[in-house]
């Protein structure tokens, strides 16, 4: 369906399909939130969803790790797989696969526990540690690949709702890391951080890509030009277009793109 | 960034598929199962508990709404009215004529039974004087048919509604096994029905010996006349306080002493307050004792907090533009609050005050401690004010009265007494529901 | 009008004459202030000729602030008057009682009390024709005839009236005649002078508005300030009556004392007026209480709050509720002749397990599962708001590492929810233990330090009942102990109050 890369320059490479949806509707009570949207995400990648507010970025998002389950009104229908297997199919738990597709939040929200606690927590719950040298190691190489590492190992005791925004945004990218997934979604990750914490943030996911699949939502042009290599358009429930960032943002082939990157819709 | 990549291998994460559910994620929904299991025991342990409270209340409350009448047609010639009150015993002959006059209206019927006097007292209790009172004020119907309807003795009542039964019983003054035979053959005859106890709601409360003729009526009035008191002082001084609470209240030390107060009064016991109104009223004060006055003020003591927290909830609904628009009128800030914010918040208002003094209608605590229970209020007050002042007594404290006294008989009465007060309090908690669901404004 | 009231209103009694002054004078002080109210309108609008825009305030603020001035120094008085009153009396006929009138082991509270219910009888004897008035104010009437008269009016009196009871009774009487005929003067010209100042006051360019307002501020402030007097009025009542009783018994024998039997013969030293039975009874059922409502309430919130559908929420919490707005002379009464029988079915003599634990109905289990039931929808209630208070952030956190609802429960929620939890559960052991009903109905009468939760046993709110209800006199120690334990339960209510309070506002505000 794409081109093969033909630019080393630009850094895309064409990797495996890690998720790939198809058709998918996402209907909250009355309202049609989501309108036939296919998509093809692919690993070690990080892919930008971006759009104005409302534009239903963020709910389809929430429904690659059906974290849409939780809401009692919202139904979802299409297919959407993961490593080609259905994550809508009945005998899915999505307990399972969260595990696999984690998550980050708009705004941080670390469990208020101690720093260790809030990383051991997903080790804990998904049996992964089976002694306590085991979850320290756990816990050291989260915190390490949330590049926190430096800044807490001193007071891994101490809790986690006391460390500064950026800080507890890593934190949490920290813990989605600690159980280990395939692929780690971010909603609107630096939304609620300054400029500084921001930075490190987008530093840390194209860090993270190496090991992962990334999908990213952001309200920042900028941001989803400087973190992604893929970037989505949504607009009013669609995905207007899918592309390489690089070719999104200079050489939109949709309309409605070029009016959003250049600030006439937003 | 350095830490990040330290690290850069990839974990070699083991790959399983979406589709097998591993051994551990199904202990984890087993538990899951379990713990939403404990949940909705809960919930059925709450519920199952409304259910028996409920059932125990209607079934052992109803008989009290009945009353075991003994109907009989009754003729008294001028003859045996001179004759009987000729003799010493005057009643007596009464109830000789009468127990006649029975026992042939069961022979009629073909009927036989072995009777006497005492069993015929022991079922009806003393009717010479009933019989006697109404002749001397009828004097007409003397020689005319009349239809009587006496009520029947507690036991009998409860003979009739399974309270007492054959094999239960033991043979007393009260009633002996002999007895049921002849209420057998009156129930046969047609004689003895069940009729609607209209005393039972519109009476008073009745001597310790006499379970039958005890009413709540009085209680009822004792209780309005409370309520009176209650909604009269604590709906103006809880509006007051919550206004200056709300409006007015500058942020420093007395408004903080203030607020303190309020919210720990609302979490002091009840009885506490029965103590102050003792202290206070009676003691300090000489208000009288038993009196509605009195239990109404304490009962506006331990209102009052509940009231003002759900008037400053209401007056806080109210949005600050409806003020500002007022004072940007030049309305002065009193004006904005009492033609603007008050009317608006008054609904929510009304819904708690009629919650809160649910609340102190079916309160027992201080009354026993102002001295109204134990005291047998055998008739309505005499007059408006008197209604306030004259000792009474008032719901919660008759139930508790006759849940008190030895004779079983009172227990139904007491049961009785709760399905009335909680009809009145259903009532209030429906129109505040009524109100809320009808006025409420949402901002 | 006056005069021919010479007694008391405030023992309202049920004599027409009695109380006809004060609500004469009340209505007196009305119609003066309506009076005043038209006479202020008129006048401000008579000074600027008619015309209301040439007047600071709208004309009816003038009113009110004529009507303001007769009514609030007139009540004033009135109300302190009458509180102040039977105080100041009370004091100055005590004094009239010699020491050698005081019986052994008894104080001067009892014959005091003796004194004003003379004084009452004397006064309904003269309401109802049986004493003559010459009669009653006699100081040298003859003791056995004034007696006799007294009784024959109905009254209750001690067979052995003494002279001096007598001669305090009318003094009594006397002084609050003359106590009130002064009260009414002053009332009267309070309201005259409060008329004539606000007429006088009133001109075009008097800020009446501003003038009113202020009034009116102070009545509400007045209103918020109840709350702090019925503080005061609590701690008083209980303090002064306390120390009245740790007078005539030893304070560590109260406290420490570990046998309740008080005597039943009224004053004497043989009661043994021990706390710690009492105490013992209150904790024992409170905590079989909270061992019923904690988990049965705590499920129920996290079930209504995290599992159920609108559908079952909108059932459920309204008919969980429903146990909360009954009386708990309800369950009281559900106590004593369902619950109580029912456990002498399971575990008494002959009953279904056969064990014979429980000898009769009445027992600590019975109150304790009762109150229980009662408690259950407050602690469901309050947890429940203390559980949506949490942050939705908090569970999507959890949901999105994986964590099932359960795990994400017992292991985010309710660790974040903890403080809030105990608050709650510490206002529900308050009201555990401030329960009166269920335990006078269901626990007992008898103290006891026992640790079988089938036998009777009964608490602090129990004793405080019995104790005040009895014939006993309010001036003896048996009486008097009832304060004592009324300041324990507040004492101990308070401090549990006070600490959830702060608990759970703390909590709110971390999560506002």
């Amino acid at each position: 369906m794409y081109d093969a890369p033909t630019n080393l320059e630009t850094a895309v490479t064409q990797n495996d399909i890690k998720i790939s949806a198809d058709n998918v509707q996402v209907h909250y009570g009355d309202t049609h939130a989501i309108k036939d949207v296919s998509v093809e995400i692919e690993d070690k990648t990080v892919t930008a969803f971006i759009g104005p507010s409302g534009c239903g970025k963020s709910t389809f998002l929430r429904t690659l790790n059906r974290m849409n389950d939780t809401i009692d009104i919202c139904r979802v229908t299409g297919n959407i797989l993961l490593d080609g297997e259905d994550i809508y199919d009945p005998k899915v738990d999505p307990v399972q696969l969260r595990a696999k597709v984690g998550m980050v939040f708009q705004k941080p929200n670390p469990f208020p526990k101690s720093i260790y606690d809030n990383i051991a927590y997903g080790p804990r719950i998904h049996g992964l540690a089976n002694s306590k040298a085991d979850l320290d190691v756990i816990v050291e190489k989260s915190l390490r690949r949330g590049a926190i590492w430096n800044e807490v190992k001193d007071r891994l005791h101490a809790p986690g709702t006391g460390l500064s925004g950026g800080q507890q945004q890593r934190l949490c990218i920290a813990r989605a890391v600690a159980t280990e997934p395939e692929v780690l979604l971010m909603d609107e990750p630096c939304s609620a951080l300054d400029p500084i914490a921001t930075a490190q943030v987008e530093e840390l996911i194209d860090e993270l890509r190496k090991s992962y699949s990334v999908v990213i939502v952001t309200h920042s042009m900028q941001q989803a030009a400087r973190v992604s290599q893929k970037t989505a358009f949504f607009h009013l429930g669609n995905l207007v277009e899918y592309d390489d960032t690089s070719k999104i943002f200079t050489n939109p082939k949709d309309e409605r793109t070029e009016s959003y990157i250049t600030g006439r819709i937003g | 960034m350095s830490d990040a990549t330290m690290e850069s291998t990839v974990p070699a994460a083991p790959k399983s598929s979406l589709h097998r559910t591993d051994a551990r994620t199904r202990k984890r929904h087993a538990a899951e199962k379990r713990f939403k299991a404990y949940g909705i025991g809960a919930i059925a342990i709450g519920l199952f508990f409304l259910v028996v409270l409920t059932v125990s209340i209607i079934r052992s409350g109803l008989p009290a709404f009945t009353q075991t009448v003994v109907s009989v047609e009754f003729t008294m010639t001028q003859e045996q009215f001179d004759a009987a009150e000729g003799q010493l015993f005057k009643t007596k002959a009464y109830s000789a004529a009468f127990n006649e006059a029975l026992v042939s209206t069961l022979r009629e019927k073909g009927l036989e039974v072995e009777t006497d006097a005492a069993a015929f007292e022991r079922i009806l209790g003393k009717t010479g004087g009933t019989l006697r009172e109404y002749y001397r004020a009828n004097p007409e119907a003397l020689g005319e048919e009349v239809d009587f309807e006496l009520s029947a003795s507690s036991r009998v009542d409860g003979y009739m509604n399974g309270r007492v039964t054959r094999d239960s019983m033991e043979d007393s003054r009260f009633l002996e096994a002999a007895d049921l035979d002849i209420v057998d053959a009156l129930i046969d005859a047609g004689i003895i029905k069940e009729t609607f106890n209209w005393n039972f709601i519109t009476g008073a409360d009745s001597g310790v010996d006499n379970p039958g003729g005890a009413g709540i009526g009085a209680a009822v009035v004792g209780s309005f006349f409370m309520m009176l008191v209650v909604l009269c002082l604590s709906l103006p001084i809880g509006v007051a306080a919550s206004i200056y609470l709300e409006e007015f209240a500058p942020q420093n030390k007395f408004t903080d002493l203030i607020e303190v107060n309020i919210s720990n009064l609302a979490a002091v016991p009840s009885i506490v307050f029965g103590i102050l109104g003792l202290a206070v009223f009676i003691q300090f004060m000489h208000l009288p004792q038993s009196a509605p006055l009195v239990g109404g003020l304490v009962l506006t003591l331990m209102t009052l907090p509940t009231i003002i927290i759900s008037t400053r909830a209401s007056l806080k609904a109210v949005p600050p533009s409806i003020r500002d628009a007022a004072l940007g009128l030049g309305a002065s800030r009193m004006q904005a609050v009492f033609h603007h914010v008050l009317p608006l918040a008054m609904p929510g208002i009304l819904t708690g005050t009629i919650i809160g003094l649910a609340q102190a209608l079916g309160e027992t605590a201080p009354l026993l401690l102002i001295g109204m229970v134990g005291f047998v209020a055998r008739g309505y007050p005499e007059g408006f004010i008197a209604g306030f002042t004259d000792p009474n007594s008032a719901m919660p404290a008759q139930i508790y009265t006759w849940a008190a006294r030895a004779d079983v008989g009172f227990y139904e009465k007491a049961w009785g007494g709760i399905i009335i007060l909680l009809i009145f309090l259903l009532t209030m908690n429906i129109l505040a529901v009524i109100l809320r669901r009808r006025f409420e404004r949402r901002w | 009008m006056i005069s021919a009231a010479p007694f008391s209103f405030l023992n309202s009694t049920i004599t027409l004459g009695v109380r006809m002054p004060l609500s004469w004078l009340v209505l007196i002080v009305f119609a003066l202030a309506a009076v005043g109210y038209f006479l202020g309108r008129s006048r401000a609008l008579a000074g600027a000729g008619g015309n209301s825009r040439d007047l600071h305030s709208l004309p009816s603020y003038y009113g009110a602030n004529v009507l303001m001035k007769i009514i609030v120094p007139a009540f004033g008085i009135m109300v302190i008057w009458l509180l102040a009153q039977p105080l100041i009396i009370d004091r100055t006929v005590a004094s009239m009682i010699p020491a050698s009138e005081i019986d052994e082991g008894a104080s001067i509270g009892l014959v005091m009390a003796e004194v004003n219910r003379t004084a009452e009888g004397i006064r309904n004897a003269v309401a109802d024709g049986t004493m003559s008035r010459e009669m009653a104010e006699d100081g040298r009437a003859d003791v056995a005839e004034f007696t006799q008269r007294l009784k024959d009016a109905g009254q209750i009196v001690t067979s052995n009236l003494s002279g001096t009871v007598i001669l305090a009774a009318q003094r009594t009487n006397e002084l609050v005649a003359s106590g009130t005929l002064l009260m009414t003067i002053l009332v009267l010209a309070v309201s005259a002078a409060g008329l004539a100042w606000g007429v006088v006051e009133t001109k075009p360019l008097f800020r009446a508005r501003n003038v009113v307002e202020r009034g009116i501020r102070a009545l509400l402030i007045a209103a918020a300030s109840i709350a702090i007097l019925t503080t005061i009025g609590i701690i008083l009542s209980l303090v002064f009556n306390t120390v009245e009783f740790f007078r005539l018994y030893n304070a560590w024998d109260f406290l420490f004392g570990v046998e309740w039997a008080p005597s039943f013969s009224g004053r004497g030293g043989s009661s043994s007026l021990g706390v710690i039975p009492l105490l013992w009874g209150t904790f024992y059922i409170s905590i079989v209480a909270l061992a019923v409502a904690i988990p049965v309430g705590l499920f129920a919130a996290i079930y209504l709050s995290e599992y159920a559908s609108p559908k079952v929420r909108a059932f459920a919490k309204p008919m969980l509720e429903i146990l909360a707005g009954i009386p708990t002379i309800v369950y009281g009464l559900f106590a004593l002749l369902t619950v109580g029988p029912l456990l002498v079915d399971i575990f008494g003599e002959g009953g279904w397990l056969g064990v014979n634990w429980q000898g009769g109905g009445r027992a600590v289990m019975t109150a304790g599962i009762v109150m229980g039931i009662m408690l259950i929808p407050f602690v469901s209630s309050l947890s429940d708001d203390i559980i949506n208070a949490v942050p939705q952030s908090l569970r999507d956190g959890s949901y999105g590492l994986g964590a099932t609802r359960s795990e994400t429960i017992r292991q985010v929620i309710i660790p974040a929810a903890l403080p809030g939890i105990v608050g709650a559960i510490l206002l529900a052991a308050s009201r555990a233990i401030g329960e009166t009903m269920i335990v006078v109905l269901g626990a007992g009468a008898a103290a006891r330090l026992s640790l079988n939760p089938f036998e009777a046993m009964t608490t602090v709110t129990a004793k405080i009942v019995s104790q005040l209800t009895g014939d006993s006199d309010f001036a003896s120690p048996e009486a008097l102990v009832a304060f004592a334990l009324g300041m324990t339960l507040f004492i101990l209510t308070l401090c549990l109050n006070v600490v959830a309070l702060y608990i759970v506002r703390k909590y709110r505000e971390q999560y506002d």
